[in-house]
């Protein structure tokens, strides 16, 4: 499933990981677990990838076992969002800093999270299991 | 996204209803900056009706939380539950936000 990597389709995009994630058999912690990680990618990809341009986003969900798997690709410019640091959790309010939250739930949310560069696209593969930790 | 306010004595309780994400976070952001604008700076924010928070949503809170803080006011949180919670538990805003059961007890902690 290929979308325009435009913000106001963050609903259709997160649609079809729901229906996805329903259609596994995901329980509905998991399935908003998930939600959150995928926003952050697609939304990353709509605001980074393609800095002089539109482009798309596209989604391919499969199964492996008992593992929900989707890969999330762009075309746009090299960039492996998992690479971001983590934020200090411990900080009180005047010193967290805006931000820097998104990698960090990418991967409390998932069981495994990786990148890959192929072909000139960016693909980032999101695992969860059918029931956590198994 | 829905927004809703209500005042209290001095302080505003703003009841957020539904999603907030990349979409509706700058909405909520452009609510709580009217109401700066307008003077006010002890809130209460409700979210027994918020059904989701992803990191952009938290980045307004935060946000606007800081701006009211830089103004001597305060922003508590009531009634935070289910998958919003697990949200609010793994960023480690839990504890930077005062939290609260209900709106009722949030009012009697900030008012006394």
């Amino acid at each position: 499933m290929t979308f325009l990597a435009r913000i106001d389709n963050l609903s259709k995009f997160e649609q079809f990981v729901t229906n996805c994630a329903i259609q596994f058999g995901l329980d509905a912690t998991r399935t908003s677990g998930l939600q959150v990680a995928v926003e952050e990618v697609f939304v990353n990809i709509c605001h980074y990838a393609y800095p002089n341009s539109g482009g798309t986003a596209s989604i391919v969900a499969g199964t492996e076992g008992d593992a929900l798997v989707l890969e999330i690709s762009d075309i746009g410019i090299p960039f492996n969002l998992l690479l971001s640091s983590d934020p200090d959790t411990s900080q009180d309010i005047l010193e967290r800093k805006v931000g820097g939250l998104g990698c960090y739930l990418i991967r409390k949310f998932t069981d495994h999270a990786s990148y890959r560069r192929v072909n000139g696209a960016n693909i980032l593969k999101l695992v969860v299991l059918r029931i956590m930790g198994q | 996204m829905n927004i809703e306010t209500s005042k209290e004595s001095t302080t505003m309780v703003v009841k957020v209803t539904g999603r907030l994400d990349a979409v509706t976070s700058s909405e909520y952001e452009q609510k709580f900056n009217a109401l700066i604008a307008d003077g006010e700076t002890m809130f209460i924010v409700d979210l027994e009706n918020l059904v989701y928070i992803s990191s952009a949503g938290l980045r307004a809170l935060l946000a606007t939380a800081k701006r009211i803080k830089g103004k001597k006011g305060l922003v508590s949180l009531a009634n935070i539950g289910g998958s919003v919670k697990e949200v609010f538990d793994i960023s480690g805003f839990g504890s930077i936000f005062p939290m609260y059961n209900s709106v009722a007890s949030a009012l009697t902690a900030v008012t006394g």
